[in-house]
């Protein structure tokens, strides 16, 4: 029974204590997502191009409807309920587009090297959610400054601003850590263009981005109520505009969100590596 | 070659070694229980063309890929249940371009730094070191994608020596490099076997390099090693006063016309040579 003394030996971490071998992967987590914010700001052209999809939400989806007034909204402006769905959207886009980064990054050759390294691959996973954290925060200012122009009222609150950063570094990292497994899964850029497609819209349209729960149809509230991102908007909701409320409760919403990530990152472990396979 | 009638035996013993290492891709029997045995300090080609094996025999050493059967050890350590600790005595540069182009030369060293977990004080004097060593001191601010090919394999080599490891894995270093920046290449291998003893382990399809550089080779045809011994044994063996190695590639090698590696070897290395050239 070899196998059985295996187990033991090689889980023991070489600075053999547990402390070292946790601060050893937090610090490893935020080096991966270091690596990212330093791309990011030698090309930020990027962040640029996607504010044009909130922008065209906002602008041309929200004005029409907002004079629709045909959506139960809870006594505030279309407009107001739809701009914190919207934030919520553009962070899933910025989210889901990792899975194909990634197998791009494959393609050329970069992450073969990081998976050689001595990083831990929980690590891996959770240095790119975090940085998809990082790099939504630039949704998140664009979405304020349009909410803004268009006359949404936004609670400028401390604790609400904080509220609101964390629900969308936990909205983030849950999907982009959706993407890495979907990446592992299809392995080439087209079938995950494909799949991503399939997968974005659906997301989007089966939550209560831009109309209330109330309203869908009975089986379409069950989907929408095991949609990650319906705990996002609601957070969101009930904290960035004024006279805004949740439907399911904040500590659901944000125990419900952390909780699906940390999942979705403990199997990612698993399934990242074989990108490269 | 001492003879073998003083020779006390003295066991040497290999810093890598494998026994029978197969692997299976669905059908395709891409490694087929190769053997092989490398001394510390060596220089050790694995030969063949493109699609032998060669890639498929690194990816395993370096524990991106799981054998489908068989073992091996590097640095006393296994493969496949010691991984992590396998990782932190190797380097690796892979055959595509490895080195971040969206970062500059010192920002690509010192995220590996920081994941090979070299202590902060040492960081600033290890990254100096490797880019004198290399000849990128004055490139170090420029972003990689800017480089010539021979700098970016030399930036590669840097990232991946950072952390003085034992064993080097090079795949095809020098695919795509001119004449020039081939021997820049070389040089620098050498360098570096001579300051820190690294056992280099390389795979090519280039016979000079192979005769240049490795004290011992492996010829792989097909996933199996065809013939193994130093360059001047196999030349010998040829049976002609004036064999190169060429003479010894075509007859170990095979001279069938589907040799020369599926679409997707091909594709990747002229990729490789396009980005490098």
């Amino acid at each position: 029974m070899s196998r059985a003394l295996d187990v033991p030996l090689s889980a023991s971490v070489e600075d053999d204590s547990l402390v070292s071998a946790v601060r050893g992967f937090v610090y490893k987590t935020f080096v991966i997502a270091e690596l990212e914010v330093r791309k990011l700001k030698h090309d930020p052209t990027e962040l640029i191009t996607r504010a044009v999809q909130p922008a065209l939400w906002l602008l041309i989806f929200g004005e029409v409807f907002t004079r629709l007034r045909a959506i139960p909204t809870g006594g505030i402006p279309y407009l107001d309920f739809m701009a914190p769905g919207i934030l919520a959207q553009s962070v899933l886009f910025v989210a889901i587009f990792y899975g194909i980064a990634v197998i791009w990054e494959r393609d050329l050759g970069t992450i073969h090297k990081l998976f050689v390294s001595p990083t831990p691959r929980g690590a891996l996973v959770l240095g790119k959610a975090l940085s998809a954290g990082v790099r939504s925060l630039s949704q998140v200012a664009i979405v304020y400054t349009l909410a803004l122009l268009l006359g949404v009222r936004v609670n400028w609150h401390p604790l609400a601003l904080t509220g609101v950063t964390v629900a969308v570094f936990a909205g983030a990292g849950c999907f982009a850590t959706l993407s890495l497994i979907i990446a592992a899964i299809v392995k080439t850029r087209e079938r995950f263009m494909g799949i991503g497609q399939v997968l974005t819209m659906p997301l989007f349209f089966a939550s209560n981005a831009i109309y209330p729960l109330a309203i869908m149809p009975p089986w379409l509230h069950v989907i929408a109520r095991m949609n990650p991102l319906s705990y996002e908007v609601d957070a969101l909701r009930a904290l960035m505009i004024v006279g805004g409320t949740t439907t399911f409760g904040l500590v659901t919403d944000f125990a419900l969100l952390t909780g699906t990530t940390a999942i979705l990152v403990i199997a990612a472990s698993y399934m990242y590596p074989r990108v490269v396979g | 070659m001492t003879g073998e009638a003083g020779a006390v035996k003295v066991e040497v013993v290999p810093i890598l070694e494998t026994n029978e290492l197969t692997r299976r891709f669905g059908d395709l029997l891409a490694v087929d229980r190769v053997t092989l045995r490398v001394e510390a300090g060596q220089v050790f080609g694995l030969l063949g063309s493109n699609g032998a094996g060669k890639t498929t025999v690194i990816k395993m050493l370096t524990t991106l890929l799981a054998p489908t059967s068989g073992t091996a050890t590097v640095a006393g350590f296994d493969v496949r249940k010691q991984a992590a600790k396998v990782r932190r005595v190797i380097g690796y540069v892979p055959q595509m371009i490895s080195a971040d182009g969206t970062l500059t030369g010192y920002e690509n060293l010192l995220i590996f730094a920081k994941l090979y977990d070299i202590p902060r004080r040492e960081r600033a004097a290890r990254i100096a070191d490797a880019l004198t060593l290399m000849e990128l001191t004055d490139a170090a601010d420029r972003l990689v994608r800017e480089y010539s090919g021979g700098m970016i394999r030399r930036l590669e080599i840097a990232q991946s020596m950072l952390h003085r490891p034992p064993v080097l894995f090079l795949d095809e270093p020098t695919v795509g490099l001119d004449p020039i920046a081939r021997h820049s290449v070389w040089d620098r291998l050498m360098t570096l076997k001579a300051d820190f003893n690294t056992t280099i382990f390389l795979t090519t399809h280039l016979m000079d390099e192979a005769d240049a550089l490795c004290h011992e080779i492996a010829i792989l045809h097909r996933g199996r090693v065809a013939v193994s011994g130093s360059p001047a044994a196999l030349k010998a063996s040829v049976g002609r006063d004036d064999a190169t190695m060429d003479d010894v590639f075509i007859r170990y090698a095979g001279t069938s016309v589907e040799s020369g590696g599926t679409f997707q070897d091909v594709s990747r290395t002229r990729r490789t040579a396009q980005r490098v050239g």
